[in-house]
Parts: structure tokens; sequence; C-alpha cells
């Protein structure tokens, strides 16, 4: 299986967003490459017929009526921003003045 | 507790006091809890108080003779949350630094069903942080100590919630299991914990770690705490579609009252040993007590047969992608805009890098290294699709065995606690903690942890596994073991230094006596 370089665990930390220090990565590189050596055993076993299980409890298709439920107040959604305007999250801007 | 509550001869109030004092008293160097809530605990309990008062008044009247008995069995009994349970108003840091300040802002289905239950709510138990750990090592607040020994692990994620039970801290407390999480730290602390079937309680309001694997369970001081609790809990809500429309029975109900009567439930039972359980590494003296239970339960008339579950060896590789996987999605919620920690950078993926960066530990961050990766272009159908495949091999070893047994005997943990920080370095070595418990959330089958004795003077734990929906089997397979070893020496045994909840509580340990 494959062996990840410092390159390639630092492009899982940008997709996972998360930044990490050097010495953080340089730790994870190790770390990472001994457990995806344990990963190894399981190429030992013939699963080209096996169906890949993603649950295991019979029931399926459960739906509720769609009906409207009492939710949340904009106050309550917003209780835990860390911040807010008027009655919307604050999140900076993502379009440079090039781009608008 | 519950009869001297009904008797009168003690409030929930000073239960409540008694056991808050306890924890402030005892609670430092353990570390076992994150906040308590005694303002709220005391107006439960006082609730509590109230309803007991109404129905012994009403006991004279034509309708009042039953008015006691009707009363729901937990009512006035003090319980303890693992920290990612919601509730309402109260802080819930899953042990994360980047839930840091948050308030939940809504009540978990199982925190609706306890209030409903009149349980009184003394606190918030430390965890692995998002659940992730086998010591509760990986809490951002702090380890917890094990009562029985403070230099050394509780188990883990949900240490807190195990080693508050075993110090005498609260008769029951609730945690999550993914891999082990209820039943190892139960059998290092010397409780009883219980995983139950996938689907059984609602994880509408609990922290979501890998969501086809966590399960929600009780832990108690002896198997018919733990039945009660999870019959309070258990059941449809139609807020978590996984929540299973199947019929909850009266657990504890079912239990034999005696001893003799309970040892002989057994007679007849039909156990299987699964051979691949006792793993490499496992201690000698965790084996000899495991195989001194087996020997006992064979006394008492169980039958006991090997069984092969020839996948099992693969069960860690397996559960090590497929929970990482999930985690890594569950985990994207935190972006620290909508809630939590949030640290600001250059832009908006600055912002994302460093909240993330800063507010996630480093068992986490590995967790979700491994799964982004397994879940990324090129290596999905390597490692997350050969780990579903795997995981089929691993749900028909279980069917395949219960074809002939009734349920399955088996080791809890393969070791005792072991000292705070000897794996903390070594990621392969705390993950085969849960050799012994990890294929069994893979099946999405319930197990239970009952403790079975001393090694080098720190609890086993015995673990029992059922069917799919078999929860009552466990308990009584769990009730006819204490049963059968209630003479035994260490049965005796409390966790040293400790002392019960002042002379108030003391009088009993278990919520049901």
């Amino acid at each position: 299986m494959a062996t990840l370089s410092r390159k390639d665990v630092e492009h899982v930390a940008l997709l996972a967003r998360l930044g990490l220090a050097d010495d953080e990565l340089a730790r994870l590189e190790g770390q990472l490459n001994h457990i995806l050596d344990q990963y190894a055993v399981l190429s030992e076993l013939p699963t080209d017929e096996i169906p890949p299980t993603a649950q295991t409890i019979e029931v399926e298709n459960i739906l509720r009526e769609d009906v409207v439920e009492p939710s949340f107040s904009v106050e309550e959604a917003l209780a835990g921003a860390p911040e807010r305007s008027g009655d919307y999250f604050v999140v900076p801007a993502i379009m440079t003045e090039e781009a608008r | 507790m519950a009869r001297e509550l009904r008797a009168g001869d003690l409030s929930a109030r000073e239960l409540a006091e008694a056991h808050l004092d306890l924890i402030d008293r005892q609670d430092g160097p353990m570390h076992a809890w994150l906040t308590t809530d005694r303002e709220g605990a005391l107006a439960s309990a006082d609730a509590a108080d109230a309803r007991f008062m109404e129905a012994r008044h009403g006991r004279k009247d034509d309708h009042g003779a039953d008015a006691l008995a009707a009363l729901p069995p937990l009512l006035g009994i003090p319980i303890a949350l693992k920290d990612l349970v919601l509730q309402r108003g109260r802080p819930a840091t899953a042990g994360s630094r980047i839930l840091e300040g948050f308030i939940s802002p809504y009540d978990a289905h199982i925190t609706e069903r306890l209030m409903d239950a009149g349980v009184v709510i003394l606190g918030r138990t430390n965890m692995d942080e998002f659940a992730m750990g086998s010591s509760t090592e990986h809490s951002a607040w702090g380890p917890t100590g094990n009562p029985w020994d403070l230099s050394r692990v509780p188990g883990g994620s949900s240490g807190g919630s195990a080693a508050a039970v075993a110090a005498f801290h609260t008769p029951l407390s609730i945690g999550t299991d993914t891999g082990g999480s209820i039943r190892q730290p139960a059998a290092l602390t010397g409780t009883v914990g219980i995983k139950p079937t996938y689907g059984r309680v609602s994880r509408y309001g609990i922290v979501a770690f890998a969501s086809s694997l966590d399960q929600i369970g009780p832990f108690g001081r002896d198997t018919r705490d733990a039945a009660l609790l999870l019959a309070a809990i258990a059941g449809r809500d139609e807020r978590d579609s996984t929540s299973a429309p199947i019929p909850v029975p009266d657990y504890a109900a079912e239990l034999p009252e005696g001893d003799d009567e309970a040892a002989a439930s057994i007679r007849g039972a039909r156990l299987g040993l699964p051979k691949q359980y006792f793993v490499k590494g496992m201690e000698p003296g965790v084996e000899a007590r495991v195989r001194e239970a087996v020997a006992a339960l064979e006394a008492a008339g169980a039958e006991v047969v090997e069984v092969d579950l020839p996948h099992t060896d693969y069960g860690l590789a397996t559960y090590y992608i497929i929970a990482p996987a999930e985690a890594s999605a569950n985990l994207a919620r935190y972006d620290g805009i909508r809630y939590g920690r949030a640290d600001r950078g250059r832009d908006v993926l600055g912002d994302y890098l460093s909240t993330r960066g800063n507010g996630f530990g480093a068992e986490v961050k590995r967790r979700i290294m491994l799964g982004t990766y397994a879940l990324s272009a090129g290596y999905y159908d390597a490692y997350y699709i050969k780990a579903q495949k795997v995981r089929t091999l691993i749900k028909s070893d279980f069917d395949r065995a219960f074809e002939d047994v009734d349920a399955l005997v088996a080791p809890t943990s393969p070791t005792v606690a072991f000292p705070l920080g000897a794996r903390l370095d070594d990621p392969v070595a705390m993950y085969l903690s849960d050799a012994c418990t990890l294929p069994v959330n893979m099946a999405g089958l319930p197990g239970i942890s009952v403790p079975c004795g001393l090694s080098e003077g720190l609890p086993v734990g015995l673990q029992f596994i059922g069917k799919a929906w078999d929860e009552g089997r466990l308990f009584r397979l769990g009730r006819a073991y204490e049963a059968i070893t209630a003479k035994a020496d260490w049965r005796t045994l409390e966790p040293p230094g400790l002392t019960t909840p002042g002379s108030v509580a003391a009088a009993s340990s278990r919520s049901h006596t």
C-alpha cells in the first residue's frame, strides 16, 4: 500500500482544513505511515465478491411526516455565534475586488 | 436508594448533596468530573421529593396505594452525563477546546427522557476528546485517574463516567461506545457497562464521532442498575432516523430477585467462547480471571463451546479506517462560524485552518488526517470500501456463531488499567486496548462488561456479547454471573482510600436497593 510523503501529509491537512505546525506535520508523517502499515493486513483478504456494509440494522427508509415542527428562534440559533451582525453569522469576504 | 427514597428514610436532596459533597472533597486528584451543577441537581431533587411526598400522602385514599409503586424507578437517583450529551443551558465540550464556551441550545433525546424519569443530573464527566481514545488522556482538560490507582488510566473514552461510578460519586452514569468506550472503562474500573444494539438509543443531541458505530449506554455498579437506566433511555425517537422502532422490554423486571434464582437461570444457557479474543499481548492475569469466570459459569450449568470468529484479527485495521473516515466527515462542522472556538486567519480558509488547527488535540487531528486520506480520491476504494467489505465478513462471523449459541462470553480488555502516559506515544498500542470490543460495534451488536475479579489488584472485565436487540439476555447473564460469584472474596473489595458518600447514602451503594 501507499506511503505518505511529507508533501502528501501537507495536502491531506489542507483537505481536512487543519492548520498544522512543522513539528506536527513531521510527527504525523511517521505516525500515519506506521498506522497505514497496519492496514496492509486487509489486502490479504479476497473481497471481490463481498458486498460492503455501511450500517448494520435492518430498518431502512425511515421517513417522518412532512410537517413543520417548532425550531430554533434566530436568537437561539445565533446564541453561540463567535461573531454576528444583526440576524446573520459573520464570515470573512470570499471574493476579492477584482473578482467582483 | 430507590427503596429508601420511597420510604421517606432519605430525601433526594440529601442524596444529591451527599454525592456533590463527596465529589467536592475527592475529585481534585481524580478529575472524573468537568463540571457539576449543584443548583440544577438540587432543583431536580426537590421536584423528586415533592413527587415522593405527594405519592406518600395519596396512600390512604382508594387510588393512592399504588402511587409510590407507579413512580418512575429512577426518580431522585443521581446520575452523571458524559460531556457530549447536550443539556439545554449547560456547557458541552466533548473534551475539546474547539467547544470551549459552547452552551447547549437544546436537550438531547436522552436528557429529556432522564428528566422525565426524574433523575438528578449531578454534572458532566471527562472523556477523550470527541470520544477518540481508550484512556481519557486525550481530554483537552487533562486526564482522569482510575479510582483503584490514581496513577493509572480509567480507560476511555467514557473514563470520567466510569471512574465517577467506581468512586461512588454517583450510582449511575451515561457513556457512549464507538469501539469499546463504555465496556473497556467499565472493565478497567470494576463497574458494569453496556453498549446496546446499534439503533437502540436515540443519538439526537449527542456529539457525533462515527455515526455507523456510535451508541449510548449506561454505567452502574451492578447489572440491575444498568438495566434500569437502559430502559429509561432506550426506544424510538423520530429525530434520530437510526433509532429503531423495536419495543424495549422492562429489562429490570425480567431479572430474578434472589441470588439462588439468578444463579439457577444460567442452567442450559449455550455460550460461545471466541478463541480469537484471547489476543496477542493479553495479560496472563486477565486471561486467568476470564477463564475462571467461564469455569464458574460452566459449573453453574451453562454449556460453553469454543467458537471461531476468523476475521477478528482484521477488526482493528477495519475499525481504524471506518471510524476515522466517518469522524473526518462529522468533525467538518467545527468551522468557527456558527458556534464554538473561532480563530482568525488571513481569509476564510485561514480562519478554518487556524480554528481547527488550534482547536483540535493531537489524537483528533491524527484521526481526521487518517479519515480524510482514506476518503480521498484514489484511496477511497483501497481503504474505505475495502474496510466496509471486511466489515461484512466480521459481521458474518457473528451471524454464524449465533446459529449455534445464545450469546458469547469473552474478555472485555486484554489488560488491566495501564499507567497514565504508558501508551500516549504509540497510537497503535493504544488502539489494541479495544481489540476485544470493537468487532462488536462493527457488527452493531450489544455487549456488556461485568467485573470478574482482580489482577495485580486491579479490576478485570468479563464481556457477554448478544444477538441484535438481545440486551435482556445480556442483563440476565450478567445478573446470573453476579449471583454465582456473590460470595467471592473480590466482590467485597472497593477502590482503596475512598469513602462512600457520607453516612446518608452509605446505607446502600446501589440505586435499586
